[in-house]
């Protein structure tokens, strides 16, 4: 079968229960005797997981230290029962609504012969590169009303669901066509066919893809505030800006992690053990295309609905205020320095981010064991916590602990690597899976030293998949708000906090040549994404 | 002997320069303090486009570099008193009166110079000296013309946490501006009473994020009217009107807690160390300079300097018959304990 694929998430499970039928590439078997030695790879991998633990650690220093009296009076309460059955509703009504929508278009632009189905197939990527509260903002322009549990699923549903697309998109593609036609042959009809055979094949994805959809909604904070609809992450920063970093904050952080805690249970519990493979000799054929016939044009609606949904809205609303606005909220030379500072944190960002991943990378394809699946974990746990709990532990500690690097850009970065290892993690590994080890042992025993193998070799070969990562990272923190907020040095505007600032204060117009410039962006790594995702698809 | 010309010429020169160079210096203001290579920090809680309008005009008047960091009222103080006597900060400046007077009580502001003190009235700054108002503002009652006749409108704050009001009316208590409000309510009325208040209040009001939501969501008519400050709706009319044309403001007068005038503070770190620059800054916006930007700007806000004037647009600040509260004696923690007490945070 072929490499890994985009739905990242699901590792996240593969490294806590370890799946015995997806074996990784044959890896020499360890030499009896040699005892247990610890590389330079390896203590660079559990330093960055230590590191990594650094805000879980911190939630629960905090809840040690205000003591049990305090804390239960602080979690026990009816606020946060209200919050947390906001977040599950969310939850349970926008995961479904995401997968049938996505499920319906995958379809559409993969098995059938819709017309433009290339077109509709990027269509429904594009809306990635508009960042969330982008998308709330739009819909709070065009339905001022909108607001409460029906706007935030709504808008969730609109902006979330690429995250599902992209898995069974590329997953439909690398279904075997030989069951279905077995089951046809054994005389299922075409949607038991779906349902009994396509369905169960896709689960992985579908697993993967929901619990990224679920954790963004615990981590989103701009999207609700404008939409109106309080949720964790929303009344953390309410907190925050209250009381810095009093108790209370400190205690919706822990049960917010708690409920990721959950969130990744249930997605390990309902992958199952099972996998799907295929037996027997030769090659799996090209998928079946199914013709529609007359329900060609009623089909198209979907994708066309979705688009104007997803992509219409905040375009057409990004024009309405810059033409409202006029020349006069170009601001250049305020918008000038936010630009570069968003250019250069995301950089920097990206590149730390990627070279901190290539230990633990590399680690858990070359030699995998049960300590590196653990400080694997480690790295994804710590990956799936909101922002805002990530740079109130880092505000809290550098503060009390770490003056000099308070509020300098040190610590935004570490934040930075924080929230987005796990992306430049999946990418790097699945490049250097597809670098064979064999080669660095040939360039070993032609005299390279095990580093000048490592880089000119597997790093060469692996280089696609780390600019996809890093690319993946850059995306992520063009658009990230909540920690750059917070732990921004004096004087630093970066394109969402000067967006931020601007529709706070009800000025519309001057926040859209910032969102602008954030979609515009967006865009090559959007695409980036759309072309990784065909390509490990295999076809 | 020779009348001693020379030396009776040079004592007469020096004494001369004695004498003059003082009155020269009264007659430039502030160019006395020489301006530094990297200037001062200003964490910023006032809304940011008076502050870049006060920074530019002072660094334009005396080239000293302004650099701001903007936050909240509540998350700046807070974040001033965890960094202590390390941070960065070299003055202070709030929107409203509980985040300055818990810096203060922390113990980091330095006492500003008498020059300062001078430059604003006594009933505008506390007694101790260590911070000075810069500038005020009236809590309203923004109402939604259509919906509500000036017979129907509360006649005091106090009236919006009866069942009557459910549903008709919004704040944002989320934020410093509201959280103000409520400690000047329990500065007045006491805790029962401000407790009981803002349970009626999670029950009737709608919450919004920030006061020109509110604003906008009162002009639209989604409710019947809300709890902000004045300036606002006066802002909103000089530029499109578009957020506020279908309102108006109610006054509650007759020293309500809903006539509360919150005062914007302005304090030097004792830490900082650029302390002379640092009090020129707070000197000069408490002063002329600060104040008529205040009158002629688009801030809308109340100036408080001796014998400045506010902006001739808006109501005079003696006929707003605001309750009387001692700025420095309002507390924020105590505000955020009730407000999280009744499940508004």
């Amino acid at each position: 079968m072929s490499a890994v694929s985009i739905p990242a998430r699901s590792e996240i499970a593969a490294s806590l229960v370890a799946a015995p039928a997806q074996k990784p590439a044959p890896v020499a078997p360890r030499q009896r005797g040699a005892g247990w030695r610890l590389s330079w790879v390896g203590i660079a991998a559990m330093l960055v997981s230590l590191l990594a633990l650094l805000p879980l650690g911190f939630v629960l220093w905090v809840g040690v230290d205000t003591g049990w009296e305090t804390a239960s009076a602080l979690i026990f309460r009816p606020r946060v029962g209200e919050l947390l059955v906001n977040t599950a509703l969310l939850i349970i009504l926008t995961v479904p609504l995401c997968t049938a929508l996505a499920l319906a278009l995958a379809w559409l632009t993969e098995r059938s012969d819709l017309p433009g189905a290339r077109t509709w197939a990027w269509l429904a990527v594009a809306p990635l590169a508009v960042p969330a509260f982008v998308h709330s903002y739009a819909w709070m322009t065009v339905a001022p009303g909108l607001h409460g549990l029906p706007g935030a699923v709504l808008v969730s549903v609109i902006a979330y669901f690429p995250f599902l697309y992209l898995p069974l998109s590329a997953a439909m593609r690398r279904l075997d066509p030989g069951m279905e036609d077995t089951a046809a042959s054994l005389g299922l009809g075409p949607w038991a066919v779906f349902f009994r055979v396509v369905l169960p094949q896709l689960r992985l994805a579908i697993c993967g893809g929901s619990l990224l959809i679920g954790l963004h909604l615990l981590a989103e904070y701009g999207l609700f505030v404008m939409i109106r609809f309080d949720t964790f992450t929303t009344a953390i920063v309410d907190q925050f800006q209250s009381t810095y970093n009093g108790p209370a904050a400190n205690m919706l952080s822990g049960v917010l992690v708690v409920c990721c805690f959950a969130l990744l249970g249930l997605e390990s519990a309902a992958r199952g053990n099972e996998r799907y493979a295929r037996v027997g000799s030769g090659a799996a054929r090209m998928p079946f295309k199914r013709p529609l016939g007359a329900w060609s044009a009623p089909c198209q609606l979907l994708p066309l609905a979705t688009t104007a949904l997803a992509l219409g809205v905040p375009l057409f609303t990004l024009v309405r205020w810059l033409v409202a606005g006029g020349a006069g909220v170009w601001r250049l030379e305020e918008m000038g320095p936010a630009l570069v500072q968003t250019l250069g944190l995301g950089l920097a960002g990206a590149l730390l981010t990627t070279l901190a991943a290539v230990p633990m990378a590399w680690l858990s394809i070359r030699s995998p064991g049960r300590l590196q699946r653990l400080l694997e974990a480690c790295n994804y746990l710590v990956g799936s916590l909101p922002g805002v709990v990530v740079a109130l532990a880092l505000v809290t500690v550098t503060v009390r602990v770490a003056m000099p690097i308070y509020q300098t850009a040190v610590t935004v970065l570490l934040a930075y690597l924080l929230m987005f290892l796990p992306r430049a993690l999946i990418s790097l590994r699945a490049g250097i899976a597809q670098a064979p080890v064999e080669l660095e042992r040939a360039a070993r025993s032609l005299g390279r030293t095990p580093a000048q193998a490592l880089w000119s070799i597997t790093m060469r070969l692996a280089a696609p998949s780390a600019a996809a990562g890093a690319a993946l990272v850059g995306l992520g923190i063009t658009n990230e708000l909540t920690a750059t907020l917070m732990l921004a040095p004096n004087g630093t505007r970066t394109l969402a906090t000067s967006f931020w600032a601007y529709s706070s204060e009800i000025d519309y117009a001057a926040a859209a040549p910032y969102a602008l410039v954030m979609v515009l962006l967006s865009l090559p790594m959007t695409w980036l994404l759309y072309t990784q995702s065909k390509r490990s698809a295999g076809r | 002997m020779n009348f001693p010309f020379k030396s009776l010429v040079s004592v007469m020169a020096l004494g001369a320069s004695l004498t003059v160079m003082p009155l020269a210096s009264m007659a430039q203001p502030a160019q006395t303090v020489t301006p530094s290579a990297d200037g001062i920090v200003v964490y910023n809680a006032q809304h940011v486009s008076l502050t870049k309008a006060w920074a530019d005009a002072f660094t334009k008047q005396t080239g000293i570099k302004v650099t701001m960091r903007n936050g909240g009222d509540t998350e700046l103080g807070n974040q001033i008193v965890q960094e202590g006597a390390s941070s960065p900060a070299d003055v202070f400046l709030t929107e409203n009166s509980p985040a300055i007077a818990l810096v203060d009580s922390a113990g980091l502001f330095a006492p500003l110079s008498p020059e300062t003190l001078q430059e604003v009235p006594e009933n505008f700054r506390p007694g101790h000296g260590r911070w000075v108002g810069i500038a005020a503002r009236s809590t309203v009652f923004v109402y939604n013309k259509s919906k509500l006749f000036p017979a129907q409108l509360p006649k005091s704050m106090l009236d919006l946490a009866e069942p009557a009001w459910k549903g008709r009316w919004a704040a944002s208590p989320s934020g410093a501006d509201f959280q103000a409000i409520v400690s000047a309510l329990y500065e007045l009325k006491g805790e029962a009473a401000t407790l009981s208040w803002l349970q009626g209040m999670k029950k009737n009001a709608v919450p919004y994020k920030g006061n020109g939501t509110v604003l906008k969501a009162v002009n639209a008519g989604q409710v019947d009217g809300g709890i902000i400050y004045h300036y606002y709706r006066f802002g909103d009319q000089a530029r499109t009107g578009e957020n506020s044309n279908n309102t108006e403001l109610h006054y509650f007068r007759n020293q309500d807690p809903g006539a509360f005038v919150s005062l914007s503070g302005a304090g030097v770190l004792a830490s900082s160390k650029h302390a002379p620059e640092a009090q020129a800054f707070v000197k000069w916006i408490a002063g002329k300079g600060g104040q008529e930007i205040l009158r002629t700007g688009d801030a809308y806000e109340y100036a408080v300097g001796v014998g400045a004037k506010s902006h001739s647009k808006l109501v005079p600040l003696a006929e707003l018959q605001a309750p009387r509260v001692e700025p420095s004696k309002l507390n924020s923690k105590k505000v955020t304990d009730l407000m999280t007490q009744a499940g508004l945070l």
